[in-house]
């Protein structure tokens, strides 16, 4: 009979070893998924995994990488945060979508104008929006006591009606002949976030995410909060006699993931979107959970993990349109990582024993 | 704007109707909160039932068999989740969490062949004379089996958890899971049995929504519902009879905007003023009753805003708007909202109701 006996302390080589593990695991059980499906379960897999970096078409398929990262990486780094203290908050979707409602706003506001300073306002204005959408939570949670989850999820549902109605109603394009959506911050240079180096997909959410990586580092291991965030994580108890504020840190958790969602919503809908639309928001919220803790929330893991979860969003456009492989078999292949990575990281936590049973 | 013609008997009626997935969805999560466990996965085991229970209906023509199908998906993917979180010790959250995102992915790949396809249509219980009986044949007597049902498990689950000796045992594995332990009780096969039930339950919600409310497959179809049975079983105090209550409840703010929607209802700009007004003197009275020395800034506050709230009664008097059909769907997930703030504060009553050892991981050290 084997028996599981807790670890004094987490293994770190276990720890750095296990999302290695997952990933391989999910790569077999999604095979087996694909040829289920009736596809030739290697040749997907190549498609997903392989092509997009080293195929014919990586050229195309390497800037794509960055696009798609970038968001990811810049909202999971503000999840993390939270995550590491146990605070929730999983509407990161709807941040994203009132960041970029709100900075697409201001940037149309001014429209035609031209000035430098209009896109530095757009960035503030995306963050600001993302920051008051998770305060919606953040204040009910530190004021009634609220659930922070269950709250935050909600006000996904309540920012996609809020979307719809924008792209319907207020920030409809006047010259777009009645379809929804918004003019396109592509075609209005002062508010447009291009891409810097042609061919890279570096735009500025890609820097703002690296940015973002190396200052929530600093954060984390240098700085006071830092330890505060990591040591109510641990330890509720202990951080409340440490002198820890819980209210002061679920306020600052949530008003930094909201921003950072916020500003990924802004590069996005200026940047590869242009535009603010009915289905602008496409998932990044939810996925880059599964980044989070697939990073094991720590800063350069997200960054890695926020690659490689880019890659399957990649691969899996070009599985679709190759292999008619449906695109919500990628969904499933990112669910199926992350119960992979949560089933796996029993080995950093516990020891297996073998033990002969013994009689009760 | 003519809301005369609206029915209230047959408005009563739907919401049944609307609020029986989130009924079973939420008398599930009860369950399994009662054992001492968080699904957060609600909404990923209702999605999966909606399409196990809507692929099963189509291809059999039985939408008795769906439903067993859908309860079978459900507890399926609930088990997923139980072996991870009783055997491997994850994290209830986080495979909560992971469990919604695999089955809206799963669920979609399922549904990909039943896109347009039509299930067999589910028939009223025949109760003879009694449906005729006017308004009360309409809300009683006039309902598919599944409304039926979901109002007899609220009984079962209620005289389960109140009488049985099972429902003790599963009480006492929530409310402490080391006593439970010391005196004998498998913790964890417990805990499996209950997630299996929310599974089951959040699974015929889901085929309900598939084969009555909507009917229809649609990718997502679910949009929120399992959020919002998690929120319920807060609302109710983990008490299933307010379970009930707080369905329907929902049930008939969903109706209602559907109806406003379809009334193409005006809404009169002057109540944001009244609204503006009626905040200010509640807060005024709330600091004059409170017993303390009202703070300067706070009355000013109160001031300006019942100054606006008549300023901007009279500005717009008599301006009627149209509803926008965008802020009318927001309204059942900001009720949602405003109801579970309404629980949870009041020096935590929900906290002191709720198991004690919800969320906790449980493990035999020896």
């Amino acid at each position: 009979m084997i028996r599981l006996d807790k670890r004094p302390q987490p293994s770190r080589l276990w720890a750095a070893v296990t999302p290695l593990v997952a990933v391989v695991l999910t790569m077999l059980a999604g095979g087996a998924l694909f040829a289920f499906l009736g596809k030739n379960p290697v040749e997907a897999i190549r498609t997903i995994f392989w092509d997009p970096v080293f195929g014919e078409f990586a050229w195309y398929y390497r800037g794509q990488l960055l696009v798609k990262a970038g968001p990811l990486i810049l909202i999971a780094i503000g999840l993390s945060l939270g995550f590491r203290a146990g605070i929730w908050n999983i509407g990161a979707e709807g941040q994203y979508i009132v960041g970029a409602i709100c900075g697409a706003g201001v940037g149309l506001a001014f429209y035609p104008a031209e000035g430098w300073y209009i896109f530095p306002l757009m960035v503030i204005a995306g963050a600001l929006g993302g920051f008051v959408w998770a305060m919606i939570p953040a204040i009910l949670k530190t004021r009634f006591n609220t659930n922070e989850i269950l709250v935050s999820l909600l006000l996904v549902y309540v920012a996609e009606q809020l979307l719809a109605s924008m792209s319907l109603g207020l920030l409809r394009n006047p010259e777009g002949a009645g379809f929804p959506g918004s003019r396109n911050l592509k075609q209005y240079e002062a508010a447009s976030n291009p891409e810097l180096f042609a061919g890279t997909g570096m735009h500025w959410g890609v820097v703002a995410a690296f940015l973002a990586v190396i200052l929530a580092y600093v954060l984390l291991n240098r700085h006071m909060l830092g330890f505060q965030i990591r040591l109510t994580g641990q330890s509720p108890r202990a951080a409340r006699f440490a002198g820890v504020r819980p209210n002061l840190l679920i306020v600052v958790c949530l008003g930094a993931s909201g921003a950072l969602a916020g500003l990924a919503g802004l590069f996005e809908v200026s940047g590869p979107a242009g535009q603010i639309s009915i289905d602008f928001n496409s998932g990044y919220g939810f996925t880059a959970i599964i980044v989070a803790f697939l990073g094991r929330l720590h800063p350069v893991g997200i960054l890695l993990a926020g690659l490689l979860l880019a890659l399957t969003f990649i691969g899996g456009e070009a599985a679709q349109a190759n292999m008619q492989l449906p695109a919500s078999a990628i969904q499933a292949f990112q669910g199926m990582l992350l119960f992979f990575l949560l089933a796996v990281d029993v080995l950093a936590n516990y020891r297996f024993r073998l033990k002969k049973r013994e009689a009760a | 704007m003519d809301l005369s013609a609206i029915n209230p008997a047959v408005l009563i009626a739907s919401l049944m109707v609307a609020a029986t997935p989130i009924l079973l969805a939420a008398l599930g999560e009860l369950v399994v909160e009662k054992s001492g466990v968080l699904n957060l996965g609600v909404e990923g085991m209702m999605i999966t039932g909606a399409v196990c229970g809507y692929a099963v209906a189509v291809s059999t023509g039985s939408p008795a068999l769906g439903f067993v199908g859908a309860a079978l998906g459900g507890a399926l993917m609930s088990m997923v989740f139980g072996i991870l979180t009783q055997y491997f010790m994850s994290n209830q959250v986080a495979t909560g969490l992971a469990l919604t995102l695999f089955g809206l992915g799963l669920s979609a790949l399922i549904g990909q062949g039943y896109l347009q396809l039509r299930p067999p249509p589910v028939g009223e219980v025949n109760f003879g004379p009694l449906a005729d009986i006017p308004a009360l044949g309409t809300i009683f007597f006039q309902h598919d089996a599944m409304v039926y049902l979901s109002l007899a498990l609220v009984g079962a689950v209620w005289a389960f958890l109140k009488f049985s000796r099972w429902g003790l045992i599963l009480r006492a594995v929530g409310e402490s899971h080391d006593a439970a332990h010391a005196l004998g009780y498998k913790v964890i096969h417990v805990r499996l049995m209950a997630i299996a039930f929310g599974g089951a339950c959040a699974g015929l919600g889901g085929a309900y929504l598939s084969l009555i409310r909507v009917p229809q497959w649609t990718e997502g179809m679910t949009a929120g519902a399992g959020w919002i049975a998690l929120a319920i079983v807060v609302f109710a105090s983990w008490k299933p009879v307010w379970i009930l209550v707080g369905a329907y409840l929902f049930g008939g703010i969903t109706v209602l905007q559907l109806n406003l929607q379809a009334a193409g209802a005006m809404f009169p700009l002057a109540a944001i003023g009244w609204i503006l007004v009626g905040l200010g003197l509640i807060d005024a009275l709330v600091q004059h009753f409170s017993g303390k020395n009202p703070s300067i800034l706070r009355i000013v506050f109160d001031i300006c805003l019942v100054a606006l709230g008549i300023f901007g009664t009279w500005w717009v008097h008599g301006t009627l708007v149209p509803f926008k059909i965008e802020y009318l769907s927001m309204s059942p997930y900001l009720i949602t909202i405003l109801v579970l703030v309404i629980m949870s504060s009041g020096r935590g009553r929900a906290a002191l109701s709720a198991p004690a050892a919800l969320g906790k991981p449980f493990h035999a050290s020896s």
